[in-house]
């Protein structure tokens, strides 16, 4: 049952606790899709000190999740919550957790852009700039969703990764190339691999929240089976079928 | 006595299956399919005053099924409905039928007496009688039963074992119930309400006189009787209905909302009425 058509609680310091989850949940998704945002800025502007900002921002993003975990466990003592509030205050720990991961993704890929910055200049980046924007849109609309109670945004989000993983076996690819036509390009190919990883994950991560407020706007799940194009496990060697 | 050899069927019930975000919500308990009772249609009235409304209700054989709702919402009428308790009061009567073993159990021609040996009942308030521990229990089954002497000490040892009480009160058995804790008196009256064997045990609000322990013990107790004896439990404690009931049914003004497994009740409750109830958001 959608949240947004329910009346107030009969205690309203409970409402207003619920409103302090779903604030700190906003903030805490708009510091994580900040955190993408730079991180992928600094790889392609080759910005080593908006990297190493990034870097230093991702614990704000843990401080928030154990704010947010610290205040979810106490509203689980103190109100015994039940049906879709319960569910909320599951998701809001969930989500939390998720976003603290996004970060960690976000400053890993800062880190390894202040490298790549020192290495020769390999291709474009422009993989790297259309998978970010893919995976910032999903991270964006998945975060609104929580905030809106919106079920079908999220399921919208959910079935939306595909293009992702697409994008992201066309980087793999494009790194062995460089990697097999000269050796000196190992090291930037291989640290922009994992930054493509991380973005990788990052948009999992986004498809996991939409998953959750799935879950907490209608009390049921989305279908175990998600749309996935990740292929890159296979590209150069086909395990024995 | 005769649903204990039955008992192992319900030991095959599934772990928890119950996974955020990769199932539905769903029980942990498979309810049983066999009802002990069928409520069917019943309509109750307090003279003009209709308490209860079309009640379509089945009690699953040796499951326990919560009632939850607000004061006044028909939980305890339906409750006392069962073993006929209105039948004491002018200007009450029901309608419909309360199916048991295939007989209409509230029909006029079903002895009381009969009815109130298969269908136990435990109060609210611990209600022990003014004698020692051992007559509290031998009394109701002298009222069913003749037994010997050493007969009615194995029944009264049996009784008060599967009431988890035996340990405290095996050596004091002719000391007066009286001078018993309420967490105790109310375990005695467990016991003297299984002592005569009935089939289905109905508790009102059993807990809502006892301490958090003597609580926690009625709670072990219920789920330990539910092996023997259908349950049906009213309790205002949400939190209890879900842990102790396999099944839940929300009742409000006189109407049965919602009648669901505990897990789904109240983690993903179909119904807005039983939502806003139990999420206390009720006007």
């Amino acid at each position: 049952m959608p949240m947004e058509q329910q009346g107030e609680h009969i205690v309203r310091s409970y409402d207003e606790q619920l409103r302090k989850v779903r604030d700190m949940l906003a903030r805490m998704g708009g510091l994580a899709e900040r955190q993408v945002n730079d991180a992928t800025v600094a790889l392609t502007r080759r910005d080593a000190s908006l990297a190493a900002e990034v870097i230093s921002r991702d614990a704000a993003l843990d401080q928030l999740e154990r704010e947010i975990e610290t205040f979810c466990i106490r509203l689980l003592a103190l109100r015994q919550p039940m049906a879709s509030d319960l569910r909320f205050i599951v998701a809001a720990m969930k989500v939390a957790h998720d976003l603290e991961r996004i970060g960690d993704y976000a400053r890993n890929a800062a880190k390894r852009s202040i490298i790549v910055t020192q290495q020769p200049t390999l291709g474009s980046l422009n993989g790297f700039l259309r998978m970010a924007r893919l995976v910032q849109e999903n991270l964006k609309a998945a975060i609104d969703a929580l905030v809106n109670d919106d079920a079908v945004a999220a399921e919208r989000v959910w079935g939306n990764d595909e293009p992702v993983d697409d994008v992201y076996n066309g980087i793999f690819r494009e790194m062995l190339t460089f990697m097999m036509e000269d050796p000196r390009n190992i090291t930037a190919a291989t640290h922009l691999l994992f930054i493509a990883k991380n973005l990788e994950r990052i948009g999992d991560h986004a498809t996991n929240i939409a998953e959750t407020v799935h879950y907490a706007v209608r009390g049921d799940s989305l279908p175990d089976d998600r749309p996935k194009a990740d292929s890159s496990a296979y590209a150069v060697v086909r395990p024995p079928e | 006595m005769s649903t204990t050899s039955e008992s192992a069927m319900n030991d095959a019930a599934p772990p928890a299956t119950q996974s955020f975000g990769g199932m539905q919500a769903r029980s942990e308990a498979v309810i049983n399919t066999t009802s002990r009772i069928s409520v069917r249609n019943l309509d109750f009235f307090y003279g003009a005053n209709k308490a209860l409304k079309a009640i379509n209700l089945e009690l699953p054989d040796r499951q326990v099924t919560g009632m939850i709702g607000p004061s006044g919402c028909g939980k305890s009428t339906l409750l006392r409905v069962l073993n006929r308790m209105y039948s004491l009061y002018p200007g009450q009567r029901a309608e419909g039928e309360v199916m048991m073993d295939g007989r209409n159990m509230i029909a006029a021609e079903v002895d009381l007496n009969e009815l109130r040996s298969k269908v136990g009942m435990v109060f609210q308030k611990p209600t022990p009688f003014p004698m020692t521990i051992y007559e509290n229990i031998a009394f109701g089954i002298r009222l069913h039963e003749k037994l010997s002497k050493s007969e009615m000490d194995d029944r009264i040892e049996w009784a008060l074992t599967r009431a988890a009480i035996w340990g405290e009160v095996k050596d004091r058995l002719q000391s007066s119930a009286m001078g018993l804790s309420g967490g105790q008196q109310q375990r005695l009256c467990i016991a003297r309400t299984i002592a005569v064997r009935p089939e289905v045990i109905l508790f009102d609000e059993p807990t809502s006189a006892l301490d958090p322990i003597s609580t926690l013990k009625i709670e072990e107790l219920i789920d330990e009787l539910k092996r023997d004896f259908t349950i049906c439990i009213v309790t205002h404690n949400m939190q209890q209905a879900a842990r102790c009931a396999d099944q839940v049914a929300f009742f409000y003004l006189g109407e049965l909302v919602e009648v669901a497994p505990a897990s789904q009740l109240f983690t993903a409750p179909r119904e807005k009425r039983t939502q806003e109830y139990i999420t206390g958001r009720f006007g």
